[in-house]
């Protein structure tokens, strides 16, 4: 049994796989045994997804070996992957969602134990999660669409959930239902279960990994049990220097007139950075939309914009997928360019150079399909997108979702820098720690303001306490 | 969240009551047995069409062929499944799986749908004039006689219509294929993770849809006894209509068999109702069309109200 215990559910020798010239991944040699959490950090394009791919059976290597203990196929011992881009049909229910990878459900009345089994595997991983098996998917909200993909992933399915692979799971979970997840995940662990955990916030990594292995350009540079690593050597390892914090002291800047002010209290003024905040899905993204559809319209195009919005949900609202990055990024900015109605060529890829090389965005040719980029790339993208345009305004909605360190700290430089010469941005962020950057935060709480937070009063902690209801009303 | 679904069926459902409402206030004789059938007759050839439409709809492509299959399977039906039954049936076989071909090579090419069937649709028209170059031919006895059968209680149209939803609602909503089905509409490629061999399921759709296409061909040379090769060129848009109506969405593998048979039968009850409104035949597209952007535009507050709530 101990035996048996420690063998290696998957273990891969020296695998690599290459896509033409591109080495995606290097060689990589990991073994996963029974118990183990395994932290995978590394930058995007560092090769995560293609080692998860490997793993699952995705993608075959091009050369080394990746062995299952039951000698099988990745379904065949258990191995589940849970994609950071959601991964559920929209149109079917949750329990038929089940059923999709679920192929042991068969003949008439296949409904009634698909239902248990999702309700069930929903109640362990996510006490109180509230969601009903018969909802259809494109019903329920991103977190809780996230949430069932977990919950399918643990599910039995007619076998058992021996390797979990958790690609960004909590990117676009709240804290509370994060920190369940991670409970979980460790709960799982001691089971005799095993997890890939792959995740940008480092939290959380130094929360449930037992090991964490550290990729960069497709090589493992680092493998060791988590409390061999501190958060610092982590961060070195993946090879990225953190950019030094912004002078926090700046605190006497001043702002212009204010130019914006909903109904509901929202407020700011020329060159200040506005953070939205609360827990997520409390109203920020739809008063967001709201101001920006106030100050816009759908009939006519002005040539110059007074607000530019910036989406968080990359493939649904960003990215115009059929397009290159050049003319991804110049559609806002068509109409400032246009003669006569036509597009000045010249111009576009002026412009189009011009961000490509102020953002960092990572291509030789702007004239590349914009799918070619990584998340992180391509979020870049529709940065340039919205400050290429001359709007005052700029909103973002949750725009860092799944986006790396370094390509963050690119952005909040570039933010600082924009505000500074008199734009105005209003920032919505799921993550704290972004929202302490900004010059005054608005938390939101049951779609309402409860709270302005400004200065030094910006801390994790009032945010908090603004976020959760801390007296009882009744 | 079984509201929800049940809202997707209900305004089809209401169209057709209102559709049919207003017909018996214009025609009170239309409210017998004999009036409904000869109201619905030629409903169940577009509900068929609509329902072989729907499953090419289900996997996010379009079928622009339907019209010009379904009249190929009525000539054979008028011409050689009459005279040489088995080599007639063979043929419609063999269409069947020239469909699901269709269907994975679609897939396997990643071809746009629409192309490759509209391509198809001229090459189904050419053998339909070849085998049957002006019209004529004749109905298989039996055919004629399961077309025309008298149910005790409701019309064979009316009767037919309703087993057609009920086998096509298990076949594609209950059954456990069909929701993968539905599935590769929705997220082809989670199914594909999942370990489905999604090129099969794709030929499965497209073969689904032929044999359905097969069928209407039968049940519409059943009614009108002979064929021509034009004969049933507009089911094209008929049955792409009848989807829609029904409540299914053009991509997303939302679709719904009950509601595809109840837009069938909303379109074939319109041309009736412009009829007996005494419009001139020119303007019955037009009000055709009318009709159908109405219940479009309903369906669309409906759902802005929803997403409001």
């Amino acid at each position: 049994m101990t035996d048996h215990e420690s063998a290696p559910i998957v273990a891969l020798t020296e695998a690599a796989k290459h896509f033409g010239p591109v080495r995606a991944l290097d060689g990589v040699s990991l073994s996963v045994a029974p118990g183990d959490c395994i932290g995978l950090v590394g930058h995007n394009g560092a090769g995560k997804s293609t080692l998860v791919n490997l793993v699952n059976g995705g993608l075959a290597p091009s050369s080394g070996e990746i062995r299952f203990d039951t000698g099988g196929t990745a379904l065949g011992a258990g191995v589940r992957s849970v994609f950071q881009e959601l991964s559920l049909c929209p149109n079917l229910t949750v329990a038929e969602n089940l059923r999709i990878s679920h192929s042991a459900l068969k003949g008439p009345g296949w409904r009634r134990p698909a239902r248990a089994e999702i309700r069930q595997s929903l109640d362990t991983v996510f006490p109180d999660h509230g969601i009903d098996p018969d909802a259809e998917v494109d019903t329920l909200s991103i977190a809780e669409r996230q949430m069932v993909e977990i919950a399918i992933g643990f599910a039995p399915r007619g076998t058992e959930a021996r390797l979990v692979i958790l690609d960004e799971p909590t990117s676009s979970l709240d804290a509370g239902i994060a920190e369940q997840l991670l409970a979980h995940v460790r709960r799982f662990c001691a089971g005799g279960g095993a997890v890939i955990f792959i995740s940008h916030m480092l939290g959380e990594i130094f929360d449930v990994a037992t090991r964490i292995v550290v990729l960069k350009d497709g090589k493992v540079v680092a493998e060791r049990p988590a409390d061999g690593f501190t958060r610092q050597g982590l961060v070195d390892a993946m090879g990225h220097v953190t950019a030094e914090e912004g002078e926090t002291s700046e605190t006497a800047r001043s702002f212009g007139a204010e130019i914006v002010r909903s109904p509901e209290g929202l407020s700011a003024r020329e060159g200040e950075v506005v953070g939205l905040s609360g827990l997520a899905g409390h109203g920020q993204a739809a008063a967001l939309a709201r101001l920006y559809l106030s100050r816009t319209s759908s009939w006519h195009a002005r040539k110059a914009p007074e607000v530019v919005f910036v989406a968080g949900d990359r493939t649904r609202d960003g990215i115009l997928p059929l397009w290159s990055i050049l003319r991804n990024v110049s559609i806002s900015i068509l109409q400032q360019g246009a003669r006569w109605g036509l597009v000045d060529r010249a111009a576009e890829e002026a412009t189009a150079a011009e961000w490509k090389k102020r953002i960092g965005i990572r291509t030789d040719d702007v004239t590349n399909p914009i799918l070619s980029l990584s998340g992180g790339n391509q979020q870049k993208v529709l940065f340039a997108r919205a400050l290429a345009s001359s709007a005052p305004v700029i909103i973002m909605d949750d725009p860092m979702r799944g986006v790396d360190v370094g390509t963050k700290q690119d952005v909040y430089a570039m933010i600082r820098a924009e505000a500074a010469r008199g734009r105005t941005f209003l920032w919505y962020s799921t993550e704290t720690e972004e929202v302490c950057q900004c010059d005054r935060v608005f938390v939101f709480r049951n779609h309402e303001i409860s709270a302005e937070l400004t200065g030094a009063d910006i801390t994790e902690e009032r945010i908090l306490e603004a976020s959760f209801e801390m007296q009882e009303a009744s | 969240m079984s509201l929800l679904a049940r809202y997707r069926i209900i305004l089809p459902a209401v169209s057709l009551a209102v559709l049919l409402a207003a017909t018996f206030w214009m025609q009170p004789r239309a409210m017998s047995y004999f009036g409904l059938n000869l109201l619905f007759n030629l409903a169940v050839p577009i509900a068929l069409a609509t329902i072989a439409q729907m499953m090419i709809i289900m996997v996010n492509d379009i079928d622009l062929s339907v019209g010009a299959f379904v009249s190929l399977v009525a000539c054979i039906t008028a011409t050689f499944l009459n005279d040489a039954p088995v080599l007639g049936l063979a043929m419609l076989l063999a269409l069947i799986v020239t469909y699901a071909v269709m269907g994975a090579v679609i897939h396997a090419l990643d071809l746009p749908a629409i192309v490759v069937t509209l391509g198809m649709s001229f090459v189904w028209g050419g053998i339909a004039l070849f085998i049957l170059p002006s019209p004529g031919g004749s109905s298989p006895g039996w055919l004629r006689t399961l077309m025309t059968v008298k149910p005790p209680l409701a019309p064979m149209a009316v009767v037919a219509s309703v087993v057609i939803a009920v086998v096509t609602h298990f076949l594609v909503i209950r059954s456990g294929l069909g929701t993968v089905l539905r599935g590769v509409g929705g997220n082809a490629r989670s199914v594909q993770r999942a370990g489905w061999p999604v090129i099969r399921l794709k030929a499965l759709a497209y073969g689904l849809a032929g044999l359905f296409g097969v069928l209407a061909g039968m049940a519409l040379v059943g009614l009108t006894t002979s064929a021509d090769a034009n004969i049933a060129l507009r089911y094209t848009l008929l049955s792409i209509a009848g989807v829609i109506l029904g409540g299914g969405e053009f991509t997303g593998g939302k679709v719904s068999p009950t509601g595809a048979v109840i837009g069938a039968l909303t379109l074939t009850l319109a041309s009736s109702f412009l009829s007996f409104l005494r419009l001139s035949p020119d303007w019955q597209i037009g009000a055709q069309g009318a009709i159908l952007i109405l219940v479009l535009t309903a369906r669309l507050v409906f759902r802005q109200k929803r997403a409001e709530a």
